[in-house]
Parts: C-alpha cells; structure tokens; sequence
C-alpha cells in the first residue's frame, strides 16, 4: 500500500519513531548531558502517524482502509486534516 | 567442518576478555585487536578437527601473544613463522594461564577495554560505533549501515576516535573503587544508548535495530562482573523488559503499532519474566537508582494485560522520583505522558510547554505536544506542532544529516 501511495505521489513523509540516532545527544549542558533514551511513553505511545494527501474525505477513507488491510494487526486509523509545515516556512 | 556456528559464538563471547586481556599485555589497542583477529583465524582452522579447547578464552590470548611476538621476531630478524602443530599444542602451556585468569581477573580488562570506549576524550558519536567495533566485534560495514553512513566515513570515524585514544593516557593501573564506579557509570551510559538506537529504530530499519540486542549482550556482560550492582540489574532489567516488545511494535512494511494497540500475545513472556526477575532483586537493595526506576516503569507496562489495566498512577510517580534522581527535559516529557493519562491533557501541556526550549530539536517534544493540543480541542496549534515533528522526522537521510550537526555540537561544546 505504501508503495502504491508513493508511485501516485500522494504519501508524504511517513512518521514513525523517527530520528532516534540524530537526538542520542540532545544538548550538552553545563553540568548535564541530556541524552534520550529508551522511553516507552513518548516512542510508542504517540508518535505513529501517516501523512497521505487525498482530494476529500472519501479518499481518505479509502486510503485509510487499504493502510488498516496492509498492517494486519489489530488498531485504530484516526483521520485528520493536516497542513504540512516545511522547513522554509511556508504552510503548504 | 560445514557447521562453525559454535566456532563463531564462542570467538564472539571470548571477543572481551581476550582484547582486554591482550590490552592489557601490549598496551596498544590496534596490536590488541590485531593479535585477536589472527588468534580467530587459528581457531577456525585448528579447532573443528581437534575440538573446542578447554578454556577458549585462555587458547585464544594465548595463541595471540604467539602470534604477535612472532611477528616481532619476524619483522626483526625475518626468521620464519613457526609450523602451525607447534601453536596447536598448547595444552601445557594454555592450563596455568586457565587457572590463574578467572573472572574476577577479566573484570578489570573488560572493564577498562570497555572505559576505553567511554573515554572522555570521545563524543557520543565516536563511543557507540568504537565499543560495537571493538567489544562487540561488529564489522565496520554493518556500524556503517546502523549509523546510515557510507562505509568509509565509518572506518575514518573509529579510526580518528582510536588516535584520538592513543594520545591520551591510558589507565592500565588496576583502578581504585571510586575510579571503578565512575568507569561503570561511564560504560552504563554507553550500553544505554547502543540499546536506544535499536529500541527507537522503526521496524524497516533492520540494521539499526540490531543494535537492540548488541546492548543487551553488553549488559549482560556486565552484570556477569558486576553481579551485585543494582543499577546493572536495573539496566540489565529494562533493556529486556523493553526489548520484549519488539514483535508486536511494529506490523506490515515496518509500520508503528502504538503500544495500547500491541498484540500483547506476542510479546516475548521469558524475557519478559528474566526482567521483572531482575528488577525485583535490583530493588531489595533498597538503592534506588535511575536505571531502576526505568526498569520500575517498563515493568508496570509488561505486568498490565491489558492496555486500561497500567497503572499510569504509578507510572507518574516513578517518573518524579526520576525526575528527582535524573533532572531531564526528556524524562519530564514522558513524565507528561502518565499525567495525560491521570490529570489530563491540560495539565500535561503545562508541563510540556517549558521544555520548549530545550527540546525544541526533539522530534518526541512536538509530537508529544501535537497530540496535547489536538486533545484540547487546539486544532491550528496541533497542526503547527505536527508539522515541526514532520520537518524534524522527515527522511532518513534527513536524520543522517540532523546527527552530523549533532556530532559537529558535541565535539565544539
């Protein structure tokens, strides 16, 4: 499913527990080092999310029910409206 | 010969003792490993046809200084090497050094193979790749696919960390009991975060995730040393108890399954009850430590069957008791989390929001505020908060570059 979402151009960046690595050291601190860790509260509680630009609700929907087929597991496909947020600024 | 699995396993498991050991002999961590590597390359060939040696740690060391004191001689006097019967026959020779090298005489080479790694001299950056390579005897090729750099850019990465090593002082004096405790923190820290590039890689990402079980054979390797400390039975604990997760984290394509929609069936019950087992007599010794107070947490998510059943009550208070034990923009952010559960989403946000600061870079951070917001019904802010967890999720390769200006920070600051 991912795969075809990618070929019609319609997935966007697919966030799952992302940039672990990029944030083992997250700021070294006077004293302190933070570093990240292992947490269970924040890596798999909140943060799985698919970003996949549709025409309306109905293809949502649809798009929604194909991921939902594809994971096999049991679990819950919220829809939201999104307004993507780029780098440069500007909210496309 | 077709089966030499029990060839590598034992070379793996022998990997620190004997590099600490020959460490400690040549003082020179490239001899060291060099002497390990060629000592290997014996083992394959002798052991198949005239099995296992009796201690293979003490053949291995053995075979070693042999091997590279006559490579010396060599080198000085271009005498031949000699016959390989002659290194075969070891027997004799291998029994004193087997009697005298127990584990109590390994812990100070392991250790120090393994401080070497967390010298202060090295970032982060430098530590995990160079103490996979080195105690865990990971090939470059495979660091480099973990870490999402080219091969090359890997090899220069540990290379400039050892040189950086070799400059400084090392500590071949067995080290006091104050020293001692500092260099365990120090590895501790080490094997933490070897486990936390696994654990937070996503499910596609196989090689990093590998990391996961790396770290709990570090770990494990520690507590065989350090069998009384609480803290190691505490990090011990809550590697296994997260790791226990892992078949139900992720479904089809690598995709997140979040944990109150995990199958828990399918989380791993024997690692599960080793955990919880450790975590216990971690805790009779009424030494309350960070790496405890974790394992603490992770043992409230494995004992719950069922998602409603997790004491997020108790969740909350564990994380102010870390708070308290380990002040942490991050710990106080899933702290955040357990009060969402208990107090509510406002009360969470406001203890979010003044971490703005410090986590502003922490993908977690926005996501975990996205999710506030968009709770309280704040849908423009959500969106906002979502897109910067997006801008600094982004791609792979995205992460790659983020982890390089890390690198360049910790190495300035």
């Amino acid at each position: 499913v991912v795969e075809k979402l990618a070929q019609q151009g319609r997935l966007g960046p697919v966030a799952r527990l992302l940039p672990t690595t990029s944030a083992t050291t997250l700021r070294k601190g006077r004293e302190q080092l933070v570093i990240d860790g292992p947490f269970a509260e924040t890596k798999e509680q909140l943060l799985g999310f698919y970003i996949v630009e549709c025409a309306d609700l109905e293809q949502a929907l649809e798009t929604a029910k194909e991921l939902a087929a594809a994971s096999g597991t049991a679990g819950a496909f919220e829809i939201r409206p999104l307004a993507v947020f780029r780098p440069g600024g500007q909210v496309g | 010969v077709t089966d030499l699995a029990w060839i590598e396993a034992a070379l793996v498991s022998a990997r620190p003792k004997a590099v600490g050991a020959l460490l400690r002999h040549f003082r020179d961590l490239d001899t060291a490993e060099e002497a390990f590597q060629d000592a290997s390359l014996r083992a394959l060939k002798h052991w198949p046809a005239n099995g296992p040696p009796r201690d293979p740690t003490a053949w291995l060391i053995m075979v070693a200084r042999n091997v590279a004191i006559d490579g010396k001689r060599r080198q000085a006097r271009e005498t031949p090497l000699p016959e390989e019967d002659r290194l075969s026959d070891l027997d004799d020779a291998e029994s004193p050094l087997a009697e005298r090298l127990d584990e109590a005489d390994y812990r100070d080479d392991v250790l120090r193979l393994l401080f070497i790694c967390c010298h202060p001299a090295l970032t982060l950056a430098q530590q995990i790749p160079l103490a996979l390579r080195i105690v865990s005897g990971v090939p470059v090729r495979e660091i480099a696919r973990a870490f999402l750099v080219g091969e090359a850019a890997m090899e220069q990465r540990i290379t400039r960390a050892k040189a950086r090593i070799a400059a400084a002082a090392l500590p071949f004096e067995a080290p006091g009991a104050v020293e001692r405790t500092e260099r365990l923190d120090a590895v501790a820290t080490m094997v933490y975060l070897v486990f936390n590039e696994g654990y937070s890689a996503a499910g596609a990402e196989r090689d990093r995730a590998a990391l996961a079980g790396e770290g709990i054979r570090l770990a494990r390797l520690l507590l065989r040393m350090f069998s009384n400390e609480p803290e190691i039975m505490g990090l011990t604990a809550l590697l296994l108890l997260q790791h226990a997760r892992t078949p139900a984290r992720f479904g089809a394509e690598g995709a997140v399954i979040l944990l109150e929609d995990q199958d828990r069936s399918l989380w791993n019950r024997a690692m599960i009850a080793e955990g919880l087992a450790l975590i216990d007599k971690a805790m009779r010794h009424r030494a309350p430590a960070p790496y405890q107070v974790q394992a603490a947490i992770a043992a409230l998510h494995a004992r719950a069957i069922r998602p409603e059943e997790t004491d997020w009550a108790q969740i909350d208070l564990l994380y102010a008791t870390l708070e308290r034990l380990q002040p942490s923009p991050v710990v106080t952010l899933n702290r955040a989390v357990a009060v969402s559960k208990t107090r509510g989403a406002a009360a969470a946000l406001e203890m979010v929001e003044p971490l703005g600061d410090r986590l502003s870079g922490y993908f977690p951070f926005h996501g975990l505020q996205g999710a506030l917001l968009r709770e309280l019904g704040r849908t423009e802010e959500a969106r906002t908060a979502f897109g910067r967890a997006i801008a600094l999720a982004g791609t792979v390769a995205e992460a790659a570059h983020i982890r390089l200006h890390l690198d360049n920070l910790t190495k300035d600051s």
